[in-house]
């Protein structure tokens, strides 16, 4: 198709462990290798093995990556952390080079992999205008035309000739998107930029998004983590899994499918066996802890699905009363909250017996906000004395609804998401003056 | 470009708007991605498309340089000046150095060797600063794309600004020294971009170096130091007698004698200039083309 402006053909990227990695290479250890190449090379020939290092030392970041886009198109890239969508962005951007393949940009490309590259905190805003936006690749005679738009897209007007390190963040920030919007590429190359800044800002910035792809017909390649926006934005996806595309196509399918992976994923699950033995102690053991969505089609848990939680444990001293205290945390560690088995008063101070119990508890819709959360299990008797603690017993993911009223496509704040019952009424006319 | 070197803010206060002109796209229409093997060309015509960005990346080293210091550009001065009183009591008195000098320049040793520790500051500035200078960006290595050769570039058009500014004390003590300016004079330019090639070729191998062996952070103070001994800074570059040819290898051993040619009405030695000049030359080109074809890996290990 002639009016294709991004073709990439069997694109990789094939990284040296141990270049990429955590230390730089020293003079010694050139040296080192220099001289020891010919002892390497003679006992490669003896046994008769040519390749120099093994498989194993060398790995694939991205892999075989193959898609078009066509002029005016919003794509958008998924996948995990190390899914290869920097590798990806980078290569398109000219940082890295790949190893194979190849990529065809028409038109003038700018990519943004995060906002204010090149800012220096010791110049002043009017200064960083200048200096950013000849990075980016305008002219100087571009930012003169546009400097006024810039500012007032910025709003920092006031504080235009004082240094950026005395900004706000949000300032910052907001003067650094604001030099990246007034770009004029046929090609926007954007990285997880809206990750940063305030919600307002934000909104601003997705909006400003969309106008340049819809309103002036380019084309923008957008990475994200945020599926709001990628599903708000985009007309393709690409989803990237471990450094091959695991789909490619219309919006909803792939991030359907994306979602979908990411409630199998390593550590995050519905339900978690323990083998006999794997988790406990003489008082208490572990033997399941599982998560019954009960909405929907019960694969998935929502920001709106009522969760089932349930902890069944082994009680092996019997005659004293059990207390099951559970705790929700969030990624970042914050507790979000905490509930016991105490709050079922028919149960409470009796006895246990020994045996196998299963306690269960509902987390009603509506509470939880989306992301990943982690439980932590622990035990306790009547004297409040710890019997066992287990602090990973199980991640599960939490997913955004999936149509939001209002046009806010950003990631929804807090770690709680309560439905309020809100009413808005008018209490006075307002005084016409005069 | 409309500013030249010497300070001048690109950025127009907010009446001063320029009339909209048509604009002329940074990128090339289309751009083919993939991998490349071996020595790779140097991009004249992309460089030249991204000039502008050269220029406010010197323009910035130079701002940052000297805005919180309190004597700001003033150091520009500083340092060869006080060189230049410590070489003169050690070298020239102690040592005895100032008795080897030509009838018309008795007495003047300063100057003499200000000339010497104008052209090595330039120097040793350039290659000790434009060596650190891709490990110093590695920041913008791996977020944008832009001719790679204008990190290490940069840097010495900061230290080119300092070379103007003491070129200008160089002028005052002439007047004071009475040296009157001779016809050498006029190869002044083609001794400065000899010396600009020079530092650029020693910077671009020692920056890409030094991206991918961070020890030539420590080696490169001792190699500048040493080469200084080697370079005719507080000497005559007849002080060397038979040695003179093998000593021009090093290419600022003879640039610094033509500078003193030019500069001071002091003897051509031709033989030198010319090795000098030759090793310059093929310096400059091969710094070019190994840092071409080490850059693709600097985000890789940046």
């Amino acid at each position: 198709m002639s009016d294709t402006v991004i073709h990439v053909e069997g694109l990789g990227k094939e990284y040296r462990l141990g270049v990429q990695g955590s230390s730089y290479p020293t003079l010694r250890e050139a040296i080192v290798g220099v001289a020891t190449a010919p002892i390497r090379r003679l006992k490669a020939l003896r046994h008769g093995v040519e390749q120099e290092g093994d498989a194993t030392s060398h790995f694939w970041a991205l892999r075989d990556v193959n898609f078009e886009v066509p002029r005016g198109q919003v794509i958008g890239i998924i996948g995990r952390n190390g899914a290869g969508k920097s590798t990806l962005l980078k290569i398109l951007s000219r940082i890295t080079e790949p190893s194979c393949g190849k990529a065809v940009l028409r038109g003038r490309v700018a990519s943004l992999l995060e906002v204010g590259t090149g800012f220096h905190p010791e110049l002043t805003g009017r200064e960083n205008i200048y200096l950013n936006g000849s990075i980016l690749g305008m002219r100087r005679v571009e930012i003169d035309r546009k400097f006024d738009q810039i500012v007032a897209f910025s709003e920092v007007e006031k504080f235009l000739d004082t240094p950026v390190k005395r900004y706000s963040s949000g300032m910052y920030v907001r003067l650094a998107f604001a030099v990246a919007a007034h770009l004029e590429p046929e090609i926007l190359i954007v990285d997880e930029v809206l990750a940063v800044g305030d919600a307002e800002f934000q909104k601003k910035c997705l909006g400003k998004m969309q106008e340049v792809s819809t309103g002036q017909g380019r084309t923008v390649l957008f990475v994200s983590h945020n599926i709001w926006a990628v599903r708000s934005l985009c007309q393709q996806v690409l989803y990237l899994k471990q450094g091959q595309m695991a789909a490619l196509g219309q919006t909803e399918g792939v991030v359907d499918k994306y979602l979908k992976d990411a409630t199998h994923q390593n550590g995050v699950s519905m339900m978690r066996t323990f083998e006999p033995g794997s988790a406990g102690n003489d008082n208490v053991r572990m033997r399941k802890v599982q998560l019954t969505p009960r909405a929907g089609d019960g694969t998935m848990i929502r920001v709106d699905t009522p969760v089932d939680l349930e902890v069944e444990y082994e009680n092996l001293k019997g005659g004293t009363p059990l207390v099951l205290n559970l705790a929700v945390h969030t990624l970042d560690g914050t507790l979000v909250f905490v509930s016991q088995t105490t709050s079922d008063k028919s149960w409470h101070g009796r006895p246990f017996e020994q045996g196998v119990y299963r306690s269960t508890c509902r987390i009603p819709a509506n509470l939880l906000n989306d992301g990943t959360y982690r439980i932590r299990v622990l035990f306790l008797d009547e004297a409040v004395k710890h019997l066992y603690n287990l602090d990973d017993a199980l991640f599960f993911t939490v997913h955004d609804i999936a149509h939001r009223e209002g046009s806010w496509y950003g990631k929804w704040l807090g770690v709680v998401r309560p439905q309020l019952q809100w009413t808005t009424e008018q209490v006075s006319a307002s005084q016409s003056p005069g | 470009m409309s500013n030249t070197l010497t300070g001048a803010s690109p950025i127009p206060t907010r009446d001063a708007q320029t009339p909209a002109e048509p604009v002329l796209p940074v990128f090339d229409q289309e751009m083919v991605i993939q991998p490349q093997r071996g020595w790779i060309a140097v991009n004249v015509g992309e460089m030249w498309r991204y000039r502008e960005l050269l220029f406010f990346l010197i323009w910035r080293d130079v701002k940052v340089r000297y805005k919180q210091t309190v004597l700001g550009v003033a150091w520009a001065i500083l340092q060869p000046l006080f060189n230049m009183i410590v070489f003169t009591v050690i070298f020239g008195k102690v040592a005895g150095l100032e008795d080897h000098l030509p009838a018309h320049l008795k007495g003047k040793y300063p100057i003499f060797v200000y000339v010497g520790m104008l052209v090595w500051t330039f120097f040793s500035t350039g290659v000790t600063s434009g060596g650190q200078s891709l490990v110093n960006s590695q920041h913008l290595l791996t977020k944008i794309y832009f001719p790679r050769l204008f990190v290490p570039l940069a840097t010495i058009g900061g230290a080119l600004v300092d070379l103007a500014i003491s070129f200008g004390l160089f002028l005052v003590l002439m007047l004071i020294y009475q040296v009157p300016p001779g016809w050498g004079l006029l190869a002044l330019p083609a001794l400065l971009v000899l010396t600009l090639m020079a530092t650029a070729g020693v910077a671009f191998v020692v920056s890409a170096l030094t991206v991918s062996y961070r020890d030539f952070r420590f080696i490169v103070p001792f190699m500048v130091q040493a080469w200084m001994y080697l370079s005719a800074t507080f000497y005559d570059v007849a002080d060397v007698g038979r040695w003179q040819l093998p000593a021009s290898i090093n290419p600022m051993f003879g640039l610094i004698g033509a500078y003193r040619s030019c500069l001071l009405g002091m003897e051509w030695h031709w033989a030198q200039v010319g090795i000098s000049t030759t090793v310059t030359l093929g310096m400059f080109f091969f710094g070019m083309f190994y840092f071409r074809k080490v850059e693709r890996k600097f985000a890789d290990i940046a």
